[in-house]
């Protein structure tokens, strides 16, 4: 005997209605592949290249109470970017991270549409400019990917140097946004 | 990304427990409660999630999402009085004989009913039995077996 559809939505809805849900994931698909994403109650947690574990994850971070359920503001708002219709996302964002990585990802958010930046810059533009490295380790644990656009950050000598998702999915960001794409 | 590896007894996502006992639960429910058994089963994940956070490990999950549809299955039947058991020597049943008598289950009063399907349904173990009838382990001993017996008797 199957719980069906009808039954498991009225209770996964039921679940949100009373607020028993820590953090809310689901699974999409974009051109760049599987996306999984997240929210709390505070907005938007994660985004996800990486499905496997993902749960697992959320659970350790945010709470047990993980639970699988549509999330249309985000999705909508992931597809719209992608069909090109949508440059700045307004989505409320539950970032935890420690302060060094709120405010180089703070100064990440505002680098506009189809601009590529640097380390060296994002660091210099939080206050730190021998931070580079550290901005990059920034990048590369950037819970956010695709709305903090880490894949605007490239290297000082014009490569793509690495993205957490793998340099094709930056590439294929970048190309969507028209980017004049380094060599 | 970095992803935590679960150790074990870790308590996992709530999303992996709902997916692991879901249907189970429900045909448990189904058994006890017939077609009342939709309402049943939600309040059972409900209160599950509501208890969830409080969980201290990982540890007898199955036995513990029995417990509370027992728990609710138990106040939904209640309404119904439920005749004293009785105290007679144990009897014990096995699997394929309980498929034989399974279907008249539903005449049982509800602890009995729980005790036998927990017990030869599911194969819990009569301590957790106990722990979801909120009883003694020969209390839950002797309703699984008087609900036997009155098994045997209506065959």
């Amino acid at each position: 005997m199957t719980v069906d559809d009808q039954l498991d939505a009225r209770f996964r809805a039921a679940a949100i209605r009373e607020g028993l849900v820590d953090v809310r994931y689901d699974v999409i698909d974009s051109p760049v592949g599987e996306l999984a994403i997240a929210t709390t109650e505070r907005g938007l947690c994660r985004i996800s290249y990486g499905v496997d574990g993902f749960d697992d994850e959320l659970a350790h971070v945010f709470g047990a109470r993980v639970m699988r359920a549509p999330l249309d503001d985000v999705h909508r708002e992931l597809d719209q970017y992608f069909e090109g219709t949508r440059r700045e996302f307004d989505l409320a964002l539950d970032l935890r991270v420690a302060p060094f990585h709120e405010e180089v990802l703070a100064a990440l958010g505002r680098v506009p549409y189809g601009i590529t930046t640097t380390y060296g810059a994002l660091a210099r533009e939080v206050g730190h400019p021998t931070a580079a490295r550290a901005v990059g380790t920034v990048m590369n644990r950037n819970p956010i990917p695709i709305v903090l656009p880490c894949h605007r950050v490239v290297g000082a000598n014009g490569s793509l140097t690495g993205y957490a998702g793998g340099l094709d999915r930056k590439r294929l960001l970048l190309q969507l946004e028209g980017a004049t794409l380094p060599l | 990304m970095m992803v935590a590896m679960p150790k074990q007894q870790e308590i996992p996502p709530f999303e992996r427990f709902y997916c692991a006992h879901r249907d189970e639960v429900l045909a448990y429910l189904r058994r006890l409660l017939g077609q009342r058994a939709e309402d049943a089963w939600q309040e059972t994940f409900l209160r599950a999630l509501r208890a969830y956070d409080r969980l201290e490990h990982g540890r007898h999950l199955r036995a513990w999402v029995f417990t509370i549809a027992t728990r609710v299955a138990m106040d939904e039947l209640r309404a119904k009085p439920r005749p004293a058991l009785e105290a007679e020597p144990a009897v014990e049943l096995r699997r394929d004989a309980f498929r034989e008598i399974e279907h008249l289950t539903d005449d049982l009063p509800p602890t009995e009913r729980a005790a036998v399907v927990l017990r030869y349904a599911y194969d819990l173990p009569y301590d957790d039995i106990a722990a979801a009838l909120g009883s003694s382990e020969e209390a839950a001993r002797a309703a699984a077996s008087s609900g036997v017996r009155r098994l045997r008797r209506n065959q």
